[in-house]
């Protein structure tokens, strides 16, 4: 981590982040253009596009028919056509009326053709539970889309990932899905003033620790953060893994902190069976079994469609003080 | 606001220029000149031997499965006659004839048909797009090609071919009416071969045609006889130059028939009657060709004679070549060329994984 100065750094949301980050894109090179519902005038259902339109015009900020394997399908063409498009789908939940087009064709198109043709799309989308949005508009399936060969899949959990990663998705010849926690677009962070393309390879040691490995990816990591401040406060020393990347995934990194604290716990805002975190756990017990001190332990979501009322959801949900008590008794019991 | 008849702009018609019967109607007829005529047929006749050559390849074992075109010549060879080099051709699966018009080697469809992707890398270069399974889903990349062409200021147009059956997908209402929306340089050729599977064209719409589902999304719409090159080819320019000009999609439905089998896992006789295909094969757009091109002098006995032994030796050459180079395909360790164009850490490692299984293998047995 480069040190910065105060007046190197400034205040913004992670939605102005992401926002940067497509304006940039969008200068720096001609054939890049954004395309979906209500992209344009109305600037994003999650406001990630306003004001672009203004600067960039309608061809640039396309505003599409409510058709998502239409315009899916449609950003497929257009990267196989020469053009660098970045599609928005509304939430993960209506990406699946694309799911053909992602799995079947954007995903196989290099294979179909023999190594001609390969797809250059970038498909960004809000993921996530948490704002009241109830069961149709909340899941968290970035690790179900990670399970598909073909294509990449990220979930920036910081400031600088928003910012950073779309360029980079954009420079990779292959297709890759961005997934934008929305409960985090209002969520205020700093970042370096000349902040810019980052890697969307690698896992993340966002902070240090001895005594457990916390790993995470979305707005769960900003819990686990959250956790592990409360947990050092208490002299037990948790160690945080932002994934970034859920494909591929970055199994160096939190193999090599699981070695070293002895122990893991893996907060997933997916739905627990056939998850990510599963997978994870896996990989921890094939690479490092015989390092634990503690079996390795998950918290996920509850396996129901996302409740609509407050409570509920945050019942349904990982949150900080789950992540804080179990970590507590897997320190404990185990010590 | 009274009832009254609501006028729609945009207007369906028929074309048939060279009937089944013979008959021409001169005044259509578009210009074509002698070498065309006499590349279309021989095109078209490839089409048909080609598939009863695979067929049989097919029944011995000597290749995997295959859907064949027979009866659907001139409903492909028209549409891509009229194509620039430079035009993007956008297949779904069924399209041999007018893959190897644009280009495609005989050879990498043999390979293709035996299981090998190298089939797909064979396929020659241009801006032809493989073949696409999942049944309707190219139609939408040939919109968002057409509309990054318009963009670009290009003036090349986009071709989909996809079949009646289609038509009832999601991504077909999608793909219209985007391509009318954004005014994409588009051209859908539907080959109405009045059979998707074992469902007939009865069951796929309740619409009197295919060609009028244009009108909903405000591009025009035309019902061609698809057993009829000529008629494919004016109404193919036609669509053609309307998008090359700027003026936006258009649908074209030819209507042909199935004449073969669904690929060659399937048995028509299931569901369909002799004497329906026994009707169509009166309608045969070969015979139909051959015909006019005598009647003008192009063609006889002779000649007819001289370009079947050359097909004959061709496609002959090509199962050689296919099979000669399939010898050194076929190596397990290339399934991971080509899921990434830069192969991923995990996939190296499972990919030495397989080589040591392998070699395992090779030492056990
Ligand atoms: C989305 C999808 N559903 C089902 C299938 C299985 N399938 C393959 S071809 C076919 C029929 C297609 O009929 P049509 O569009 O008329 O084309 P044709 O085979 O007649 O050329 C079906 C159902 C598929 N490939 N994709
Ligand atoms: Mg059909």
């Amino acid at each position: 981590m480069s040190p910065s100065s105060p007046e190197t750094m400034r205040r913004l949301t992670y939605r102005d982040a992401v926002r940067e980050a497509l304006a940039e894109a969008m200068r720096k090179d001609e054939r890049v253009f954004l395309m979906g519902e209500d992209v344009g005038r109305y600037g994003g259902c999650f406001a990630a596009s306003k004001r672009l339109l203004e600067e960039f015009g309608p061809e640039r900020i396309r505003d599409t028919p409510l058709s998502e394997s239409g315009f899916v399908g449609a950003g497929i063409g257009a990267a196989l056509g020469g053009m660098r498009p970045i599609v928005e789908i509304m939430t993960v939940n209506f990406s699946l009326l694309a799911a053909d087009q992602i799995m079947n064709t954007a995903a196989t198109y290099l294979h179909m053709s023999g190594g001609q043709f390969n797809v250059p799309l970038v498909i960004r989308m809000a993921t996530g539970g948490g704002r009241q949005l109830a069961a149709q508009h909340s899941h968290c399936l970035d690790g179900w889309y990670a399970h598909i060969p073909g294509i990449r899949v990220v979930s920036p959990a910081t400031h600088e990932d928003a910012r950073g990663m779309l360029w980079t998705a954009l420079q990779d010849p292959d297709p890759v899905l961005i997934f934008e926690h929305s409960g985090l677009y209002n969520l205020e962070g700093e970042l370096a003033a000349d902040a810019g393309p980052v890697d969307i390879d690698r896992a993340k040691l966002c902070r240090p620790g001895r005594d457990i490995s916390i790993i995470s990816y979305s707005a769960s990591l900003i819990k686990a953060l959250e956790a592990a401040e409360i947990l050092s406060a208490e002299g037990i020393e948790a160690e945080v893994i932002d994934l970034r990347s859920l494909r591929p995934l970055d199994e160096a990194t939190f193999l090599s902190s699981v070695s070293r604290t002895h122990r893991a716990l893996i907060v997933d805002e997916g739905w627990r069976s056939g998850s990510i975190s599963a997978e994870i756990s896996a990989r921890i017990m094939e690479g490092v079994f015989f390092d634990l001190d503690a079996p390795v332990e998950r918290l996920c979501s509850a396996e129901v469609p996302m409740p609509y009322a407050k409570h509920m959801e945050a019942a349904a949900l990982p949150q900080v003080d789950n992540i804080v008590e179990l970590i507590r008794i897997m320190v404990k019991t185990h010590g | 606001m009274p009832r009254e008849i609501f006028e729609i702009p945009d207007r369906v018609e028929t074309l048939s220029i060279l009937s089944a019967d013979g008959s021409l109607d001169e005044e259509l007829a578009p210009a074509i000149d002698d070498d065309l005529l006499i590349k279309l047929y021989r095109f078209m006749l490839l089409g048909r031997r080609f598939d009863e050559r695979l067929l049989n390849l097919q029944r011995q074992g000597r290749i995997g499965t295959f859907p064949p075109v027979s009866g659907q010549e001139a409903s492909q060879v028209g549409p891509v006659s009229v194509l620039e080099e430079e035009d993007w051709m956008v297949p779904s699966f069924r399209e041999a004839v007018a893959e190897m018009w644009r280009g495609r080697s005989m050879e990498s469809i043999i390979i293709s048909a035996s299981g090998f992707s190298e089939g797909a890398s064979e396929a020659g270069e241009g801006n032809n797009l493989p073949v696409s399974v999942p049944v309707g889903s190219q139609m939408l990349h040939a919109v968002g090609i057409g509309w990054g062409m318009k963009y670009r200021e290009r003036k090349n147009v986009v071709m989909t071919f996809f079949g009646d059956g289609a038509t009832s997908e999601g991504d077909f209402h999608e793909a219209m009416n985007f391509a009318a929306v954004y005014r994409a340089p588009v051209v859908f050729i539907c080959q109405n071969n009045q059979w998707a599977i074992s469902i007939p064209r009865s069951k796929q719409t309740r619409s009197k045609s295919i060609a009028q589902k244009a009108v909903a999304y405000g591009m025009p719409g035309i019902q061609v006889d698809g057993n009829d090159i000529l008629a494919m080819v004016a109404a193919s320019r036609e669509a053609v130059d309307r998008a090359r000009n700027g003026e936006g999609p258009t649908l074209i439905e030819a209507v042909t028939y199935r004449m073969s089998v669904h690929t060659t896992a399937d048995d028509p006789k299931r569901y369909r009657k002799d004497d329906e295909v026994e009707s169509w094969r009166a309608k045969d757009p070969l015979t139909r060709f051959a015909g006019y091109l005598s009647e003008k002098g192009l063609l006889d006995e002779e000649k007819i004679q001289a370009v079947e032994s050359e097909i004959k030796e061709s496609i002959q050459a090509a199962v050689d070549r296919a099979e000669e180079k399939m010898k050194s395909m076929g190596d397990p360790m290339d399934m991971f060329e080509h899921t990434y164009e830069k192969r991923p850490a995990y996939l190296e490692e499972q990919r030495e994984l397989l080589a040591r299984e392998l070699k395992e293998e090779g030492n056990h047995g």
